[in-house]
This record gives structure tokens, C-alpha cells and sequence, in this order.
């Protein structure tokens, strides 16, 4: 573009602001080149992804007792539940709960709940699993950090957490083993 | 920086420095002959106390560094060596960790003067946000910290602390595990607040730097809270406030050697010296004291908040406890805006004294109820205390910028500093 005599104190403004994005441009998205990999370097790594599963023999487990495995760092509860607990699950009126989930979706096989054993809250292990532990006001499980409480198919009843405990991909390989993950 | 207008030195050795790069003019000019007001307190020492505490944190650090390792196999036992086997290790540990308590008891003092002084107000806006950032800065420290002995109250701590994060729709999961570095607190986060906790103050450090270079820009508030109007105002920095800072910094280090030699985990919290177990919460988490009043409020927020009588819920309790948390500190950013009275110090404002001692009431119950379990009387009091924080801020300040009908000022520093003796001098 030729600049005539009156904006000869302004030349080529088109031009310049043109040069101006473009080359903004080009270092806005070279900087964020730069940083994405510095920031994804702390995303969980290969190794950490490498999705871990783990195998339970649940045959020495009696009803009305659980237990606790590791997978992927967290802790995973299985309860071998009564048929108590099962009826009082399946008991409760679905509309009334912070995370509407009837009892049926989440088990595989009504005597066997699978969760992880993290609260929902700010991610305290709830406590429950021991005979002698604290079981909240509904037979489950009871987050000693916040004041959650789970029911008997670990949903959340009272308490801060807002949803319920999570259940984690699994399989029965044969009828006494679960396979996490 | 010009050294057009410098006044040698006659020292030749510091002459000949000076005339390249004048760092004695500058350091003259702003902690020797720098006008700072007459009429200061004991509360005007917590400055230079809270810049003390940085200074030992850093040295005190760097020698641990080279005796921990950030490992989760290793950081536990590592800090017990230090404890037990390396040379003055167990001295320069309690040091850290006490001196931990001991900058944010200065820091507090000296925000709580900041309040009750105005120092906040007009033309000193931007020096009060930088104190802010420099304190959030300091908090995300004093946490990664805490997380580095990888005992039970550190694994948990992180756990919980971490997970806030997880409270925010869409991105919460994605930012929880960009912090974890996994799927849970472990190795890769044990590793990264390391190398976070090491980076941390030399920030701290940058921002006092501005902090300080602000203040020296507008010059120090004052008890009055009035202008310095001429020269009768003022004292030379040196040596009337190097004297009186070093003499309140002699009685705060005192205390401060009290609780490193004779009862070095008062502050500390036992769980602490169980080594981390991902299997087992302890009955009951507590941060650190100095986190205790934001903890009660994050606590506080036992609901969920939408309309009434229906489902839809807009904030989840888990969410608003977390924007309650944060907004408590972020709520100090605008603090300058949301108390406009044109008078600055509470000793002449009769209705701001009130709330604002009432606030640290709250604040204080606050802290208490955050060391208690989220049970009984104890939800409703931090429920209380939490109320009165916000409507202190967000009801009470605005209020009384346009209702509240100040004392009379006094004409100017001097004349009150000499009017205060004279009747000193009568009640004598």
C-alpha cells in the first residue's frame, strides 16, 4: 500500500497492524508451545496411566464382613453384605437422595458392593470396614474428616460429600474372584 | 537511580563503589535518613519481624534440603536422620517448623495493624494487594511444607487439600490430577511440592521487594492515620526505628526461642510422626493452627444452595464450602474498595473498632471450632463466626463508610504527639 502526502505522518497503518497480530499471533501461540509440554510434564505420566488391575479371592469372606485392597493408590472396599443390608438398600426411596442411584446399579451381584473406599468430600477414607469402626446413622460408612455418611450400598446420606462412593470398573472372574480395573 | 545529585562518600572504598553503583546512596537514603512518622507503635515492628521470619525460613531451608529427600520411601526417615543423626539437625528442624507458627503470628499481627490502622486506604491500595498476595503465597508454602515430613497429617492434609480443587464443575477431576500427578497423593506430588515448597519463597521474596518499594513510594501510615505534613512529622529511619524494630524483633525472637528449646511440637500436631498410610485417615484431620479458621469455614457450608422445596441445586455444599474458603482471602483484594470512610485509623472511627474487634472474635472462634469434629454446637458456632466474617466485609464496612460519623482528627502528627505528653504529664 503507497501512502499519499496527507498521512505521510501515518504511513501503511493497514500494513503495520497487520504485522502487529501476525506476529502477535505467532508468539502467542509459540509461548503456548512452550508451556503446554512444561505443564503437561505434570499431568499423571505413562507409567502412572498404566491402568493397574487387581485380583481378590473374596471365598474367605463372610457375610457381614469387608475388606480393603489398594488399586491405583486408593483404597477399594468390599463388603460381602447381609441380607439385612441388601433389603435396607434396596429400602430406600430413590427420589429422596443427594445421588439418585437405586441399589440395583450399583452391584454386579446384590451380595458384593464394590466401591472405592475415598469420599466424595475432600477424599478421606471413610470408616466402616472394621467390626468395631463408627458406621454413620445408615449402616455403611461414616467419613470422620467432614461428617459424611453412607448407607448400606455406600450412598450418600448426610453430610458434606456430594455424591456417592464410587464404584470402580470390575469383573467376577469365576465366582469367588473380583477383578479391579 | 541518577548519581548526579549523590553526596560522596569519604570513605574511599565505599566512594569509589558508590560513584559506579549507588548502593550506599540507596540504602541511605531509604533505611538511614527516610522521613518515617513520629508517633509509631510496638505494631509498627512487625514488618521488619515478618521480613526477619522470611530470611531464617530460607536458610534454615536450604540447609534441611540438603539433608531430605522428596521420595516417598525416603522423606519420612530421611527427617528422622535429621532429627537424630545429622549435626544441629534436630535445631535446625524445630527452627523451620516453629518458625513456620512464628511468620504467620507476625504476619497476622501485622495485617490485623494494617485493618485497624487503614493502612489499607487511599493512596496505599496496591502496597495492602501485594501484602495479600504475598500471604497467599506464603499459605501455598506453609501447606507444601507441611506435606514434605510424608507422615499421616501430611499425606492427609495434601489429600484433603488437594481435592478442594476437585469442587469446581467440568475441569475439578482434570486440575485435581494435574496436581496429584496420579490418582491419588503419591510420589509425583510428593516430588513436585518439593521442588514447589524450594521455588515458593524466593517469590515471597520478589513481592516484598515490590511491598516494600510501594511503601517507601507513600510513605508509612501511622497510630493517627493522619498525613505526615512537613518535616516536625517525622523521625529519620535510622537509628530511632532501626532501634525500636530491633528491640521488638530481640522480645519476639525470645518467645519465639521459648518454643523451639522447650516444648518444640506444642504448635506441631503428634499424628504427624506416624508415617503416611493411603489405607488409613486418621480420626481426626486438623490442618496446622494458622489454617484453622479457613478450615471451620470451608466446614461451615453444610448445605447445598438453590431454590428451596425443589432439586435444583446451583452450588453444592462441597463447592460453596470451597468458594467460601477462598473467598475469604480473596475478599481482602478489594477490601480498600469495600471500606471507603475517609477516616483511617479506628482510634476515630468508635463503630469500626467495634466490629473490627468483633471480627477477630470471630476469627479467633473460628479457629478454635476448626480444631473441633464437624459435630453439635460446634457446625452452628462456625456457621456463626463465618456469617459475621462475610457481613463484617461485605454489609458492616460498606455501612459504616457512609453512616459513620467520625472523631475529630487532630491538626497534625506533631501536635498530637506533643499534646499526649502534656497530659502524661499531668496525670504524673
Amino acid at each position: 500500500m503507497s501512502s499519499d502526502s496527507s498521512s505521510g505522518d501515518k504511513p501503511d497503518q493497514t500494513k503495520r497492524e497487520f504485522l502487529y497480530l501476525t506476529a502477535g499471533a505467532m508468539g502467542a501461540v509459540a509461548t503456548g508451545a512452550v508451556v503446554w509440554p512444561m505443564v503437561d510434564t505434570m499431568n499423571p505420566a505413562a507409567d502412572t496411566l498404566a491402568m493397574a488391575t487387581t485380583e481378590v479371592d473374596v471365598s474367605k469372606l463372610e457375610p457381614g464382613h469387608s475388606v480393603t485392597v489398594m488399586w491405583r493408590g486408593k483404597p477399594v472396599f468390599i463388603k460381602h453384605r447381609t441380607a439385612e443390608e441388601i433389603a435396607e438398600a434396596k429400602a430406600v426411596n430413590v427420589a429422596d437422595l443427594r445421588d439418585k442411584q437405586t441399589d440395583e446399579e450399583r452391584v454386579q451381584k446384590p451380595e458384593w458392593l464394590v466401591v472405592v473406599g475415598v469420599c466424595t468430600h475432600l477424599g478421606c477414607v471413610p470408616l466402616g470396614q472394621k467390626e468395631t469402626d463408627a458406621k454413620g446413622e445408615f449402616d455403611g460408612w461414616f467419613c470422620p474428616c467432614h461428617g459424611s455418611h453412607y448407607d448400606s450400598s455406600a450412598r450418600i446420606r448426610k453430610g458434606p460429600a456430594p455424591k456417592n462412593l464410587a464404584v470402580p470398573p470390575y469383573k467376577f472372574t469365576n465366582d469367588t474372584t473380583i477383578l479391579i480395573g | 537511580m541518577a548519581s548526579g545529585n549523590r553526596t560522596p562518600f569519604k570513605n574511599p572504598v565505599v566512594e569509589w563503589v558508590d560513584s559506579r553503583l549507588p548502593l550506599f546512596t540507596l540504602m541511605n537514603k531509604e533505611y538511614g535518613v527516610f522521613p518515617t512518622p513520629k508517633n509509631f507503635n510496638y505494631f509498627w515492628n512487625f514488618g521488619a519481624i515478618a521480613m526477619f521470619m522470611l530470611v531464617t525460613m530460607i536458610v534454615t531451608g536450604i540447609v534441611l534440603a540438603m539433608n531430605y529427600a522428596a521420595h516417598t520411601a525416603h522423606a519420612f526417615d530421611s527427617v528422622e536422620r535429621i532429627m537424630r543423626d545429622v549435626n544441629f539437625g534436630w535445631l535446625i528442624r524445630y527452627i523451620h517448623m516453629n518458625g513456620a507458627s512464628f511468620f504467620f503470628i507476625a504476619v497476622y499481627i501485622h495485617i490485623f495493624r494494617g485493618m485497624y490502622y487503614g493502612s489499607y486506604k487511599q493512596p496505599r491500595e496496591l502496597l495492602w494487594m501485594l501484602g495479600v498476595l504475598i500471604f497467599l503465597l506464603m499459605m501455598a508454602t506453609a501447606f507444601m511444607g507441611y506435606v514434605l515430613p510424608w507422615g499421616q497429617m501430611s499425606y492427609w492434609g495434601a489429600t484433603v487439600i488437594t481435592n478442594l480443587f476437585s469442587a469446581f464443575p467440568v475441569v475439578g477431576e482434570s486440575i485435581v490430577q494435574l496436581l496429584w500427578g496420579g490418582f491419588s497423593v503419591d510420589n509425583p506430588t510428593l516430588n513436585r511440592f518439593f521442588a514447589l515448597h524450594y521455588l515458593l519463597p524466593f517469590v515471597i521474596v520478589g513481592v516484598v521487594f515490590l511491598h516494600v518499594w510501594a511503601l517507601h513510594v507513600t510513605g508509612s501510615n501511622n497510630p493517627l492515620g493522619i498525613d505526615v505534613k512537613g518535616p516536625q512529622d517525622t523521625l529519620p529511619f535510622h537509628p530511632y526505628y532501626t532501634m525500636k524494630d530491633t528491640f521488638g524483633l530481640v522480645v519476639f525472637i525470645a518467645i519465639y526461642a521459648l518454643f523451639i528449646f522447650f516444648m518444640p511440637n506444642q504448635l506441631g500436631h503428634p499424628d504427624n510422626y506416624t508415617p503416611a498410610n493411603p489405607l488409613v485417615t486418621p480420626p481426626h484431620i486438623v490442618p496446622e493452627w494458622y489454617f484453622l479458621p479457613y478450615y471451620a469455614m470451608l466446614r461451615a457450608i453444610t448445605f447445598d444452595i438453590g431454590i428451596p422445596f425443589t432439586d435444583i441445586v446451583f452450588i453444592p455444599a462441597k463447592l460453596g464450602g470451597v468458594l467460601t474458603m477462598f473467598g475469604s482471602i480473596l475478599l481482602w483484594f478489594v477490601l480498600p474498595w469495600l471500606d471507603t470512610h475517609p477516616v483511617r485509623s479506628a482510634r476515630f472511627r468508635p463503630q469500626f473498632r467495634i466490629a473490627l474487634w468483633v471480627l477477630v472474635a470471630a476469627f479467633i472462634l473460628l479457629g478454635v471450632v476448626g480444631g473441633k469434629p464437624p459435630e453439635g454446637i460446634w457446625v452452628i458456632l462456625g456457621q456463626i463466626g463465618t456469617l459475621y466474617y462475610f457481613a463484617f466485609f461485605l454489609v458492616i464496612l460498606p455501612l459504616l463508610s457512609r453512616k459513620e460519623k467520625a472523631l475529630p482528627l487532630p491538626p497534625s502528627i506533631h501536635e498530637a504527639v506533643l499534646q499526649q505528653k502534656k497530659s502524661v504529664g499531668v496525670q504524673a
